[in-house]
């Protein structure tokens, strides 16, 4: 059993009168620990594929299997928890929220899952410390670099442990060696088994993914994988 | 779940992180609370004022007027005659025969001019008897009140008030001194003690003399009133029935008397600046409903601001209900916070209003200021609500577009 399973996924967008088919017959499988990044121009539909991924978003038609279970039929509020606890977000524009510290924005999941200010205190300490930013814990986010802020995002976005990271352009805001060293950082995490995502429109990043997918008009235009090393 | 100090903590946060609009909205809600706890303090301290004075008469005391002022339906007397009989001092004697009553006084008043040596002003004239001191609880600074004699013999001693005493005899003894009233001479016997205040006639600025005196003085056989007191305040109502009955039985059977009693006049006051306070609440309470809609108002710009973190706290797994309950958590500090401002803001008004009139009890009822504060809190909550609703709706792909 693939971790991600979909099945005729339709997602279409009423805009005035027209409806445009931001995915059509979607057929994907991804299995867990893969790292499979999703390319193709503006407008191909990338973005909400990995929004419905996300469960962001819900399809028109079709079916989503997370690990085994159909979360098409969940309830927003069982959907919200499987975001908590199976999905990591990582966003190009970071989305920290700025009068928080670089501690408080990483435990912003703990708090939302209820988790006891000890074991989040312990749990916040060890992830500065792996993603080397255990000097900027009681800084805001514009007191931080550009990389900086993006590894407290993956930091926040890996705190709860997910069985998936979607990344959705995650080095569009960084200059290229702090993109290149955000990239490592993402595939360290997929190297210790977790699913990664990449949604970008950069090729050299796409082609550093086993698997590739290239988007056009709502369909997948081509799934190519390249044999593991 | 989210723990409930964590939301608290989370909402602490967000308002003190734009303190521009917390402080915008912590007034407007301040502004509300402390004009309900001010005016009610004006409007209550007035009408503790008024009830003190009238204590000062004395809460046993009953007022005899000539002449019926109340429709008591229509009786056998009324179609005898609708002149009242005038009250004598035998009236006021012959009140003494009632159980329930102490003390009583006649009195007699009137306007005449006060000279001593070269010295002239007018002045407001009381005659009365010696019951009348103990009655209206004056004190005397100097001598002894008017001495203990029969009601028909006036004697030709006066007593005089503080006033008067500072304004024509300035340091010089007064007592044993003679003075003129109209065209009379007394000699002063007493001084009262100063005393300010007094509803109506100032202690401070009065002739005192035997009633029977001043009746020749002004050339009167009636009197103006008959102060009478009862045992004590229970006995009141009986003492009432008992002089209507006298002074009924001495008027051919009419009752052409009215009867004032404190309480009445108490109760009255007491009603009218209640309800006066209770409308200026009223008022007060609007200013808090619009604070209410500037607090939903402000709410939502938070809201519009706050997009792109509500976008995110729904794609790190918040449902729908953490977040309405952290908006409303908000909302509810902010109301709370501007509300105890308001509270310390208008007790801080009602303490300047002490010191600037001192005789003025300006103390803000409780009710008022759980009134107002209840208020404001329910308000800044309710006006919440559709904001934070409006919060938790919002599409997680759209609020994260947002920048």
């Amino acid at each position: 059993m693939a971790q991600i399973e979909l099945d005729n996924i339709q997602r279409i967008f009423q805009l005035g009168d027209s409806e445009v088919h931001a995915l059509q017959d979607v057929q994907l499988r991804i299995d867990a620990g893969e790292y499979v990044s999703v390319m193709g121009p503006s407008g191909s539909g990338k973005s909400t594929l990995l929004n419905l991924l996300g469960l962001l978003d819900r399809p028109n038609d079709g079916h989503y299997r997370l690990e085994g279970r159909d979360v098409t039929t969940l309830s927003a509020d069982e959907q919200a928890r499987v975001r908590r606890e199976r999905i990591g977000f990582v966003f190009q524009s970071f989305h920290l929220v700025p009068r928080l510290t670089a501690e408080e924005n990483i435990a912003l999941p703990l708090l939302l899952a209820g988790i006891s200010p000890h074991d989040r205190k312990a749990r916040v300490a060890q992830a500065l410390d792996d993603f080397g930013l255990a000097k900027r814990g009681d800084h805001r986010p514009d007191q931080l670099s550009g990389g900086q802020r993006q590894r407290v995002a993956i930091a926040r976005a890996t705190i709860m442990q997910p069985a998936m990271l979607l990344a959705d352009e995650p080095t569009g805001n960084l200059d290229r060696a702090t993109g290149e060293e955000v990239t490592q950082l993402l595939e360290a995490l997929n190297g210790r088994g977790v699913t990664l995502i990449v949604v970008t429109h950069d090729p050299h990043m796409g082609e550093r993914a086993q698997r590739q997918i290239r988007m056009e008009d709502g369909r997948i235009d081509s799934d190519s994988k390249r044999p593991a090393p | 779940m989210m723990r409930s100090r964590d939301i608290l903590g989370f909402a602490t946060r967000a308002a003190t992180a734009y303190p521009m609009r917390t402080g915008l909205m912590m007034l407007a809600m301040a502004i509300g609370v402390a004009a309900v706890v001010l005016l009610t303090a004006l409007g209550d301290g007035a009408r503790r004022y008024v009830v003190r004075e009238f204590s000062a008469l004395g809460s046993s005391l009953i007022i005899v007027l000539p002449g019926r002022t109340e429709t008591g339906g229509v009786g056998a007397g009324s179609f005898v005659t609708n002149t009242p009989r005038d009250l004598t001092v035998d009236d006021a004697a012959a009140l003494l025969r009632a159980g329930r009553v102490t003390r009583v006084a006649p009195l007699v008043l009137g306007n005449s001019e006060i000279a001593y040596a070269g010295k002239l002003r007018e002045v407001m004239v009381i005659g009365t008897t010696t019951a009348f001191a103990d009655i209206r609880n004056y004190r005397l600074g100097q001598g002894r009140f008017l001495p203990e004699e029969d009601w028909r013999r006036g004697s030709a001693v006066a007593v005089i008030g503080a006033t008067l005493h500072q304004e024509l005899f300035g340091a010089e003894p007064a007592l044993g001194q003679m003075i003129r009233v109209g065209d009379r001479r007394y000699r002063v016997i007493g001084v009262l003690a100063a005393s300010g205040s007094g509803l109506g006639m100032n202690a401070d600025e009065l002739v005192i003399i035997p009633v029977a005196a001043a009746q020749a003085l002004f050339n009167a056989s009636s009197l103006f009133r008959i102060f009478a007191e009862a045992r004590d305040r229970d006995a009141v109502p009986a003492a009432k029935t008992q002089i209507l009955d006298i002074l009924k039985a001495r008027h051919d059977g009419e009752e052409d008397v009215t009867l004032i009693t404190q309480d009445a006049v108490l109760g009255t006051f007491d009603r009218i600046l209640g309800a006066l306070t209770l409308a200026v609440a009223g008022i007060a309470a609007i200013s808090l409903a619009v604070a209410g809609i500037l607090v939903m108002n402000v709410m939502l710009v938070a809201i519009t601001q706050r997009t792109s973190e509500i976008g995110l706290l729904k794609a790190l797994g918040a449902t729908g209900s953490i977040i309405r309950l952290v908006f409303l958590t908000e909302a509810a500090l902010l109301s709370i916070a501007g509300a105890l401002a308001g509270l310390l803001l208008g007790h801080l008004g009602a303490w300047g209003l002490r010191l600037m009139f001192p005789v003025l009890p300006a103390y803000p009822p409780d009710w008022a200021v759980f009134a107002g504060l209840g208020t404001a809190i329910v308000t800044g909550v309710l006006f919440g609500v559709m904001p934070a609703r409006h919060a938790a709706t919002l599409d997680a792909v759209d609020a994260l577009s947002k920048r």
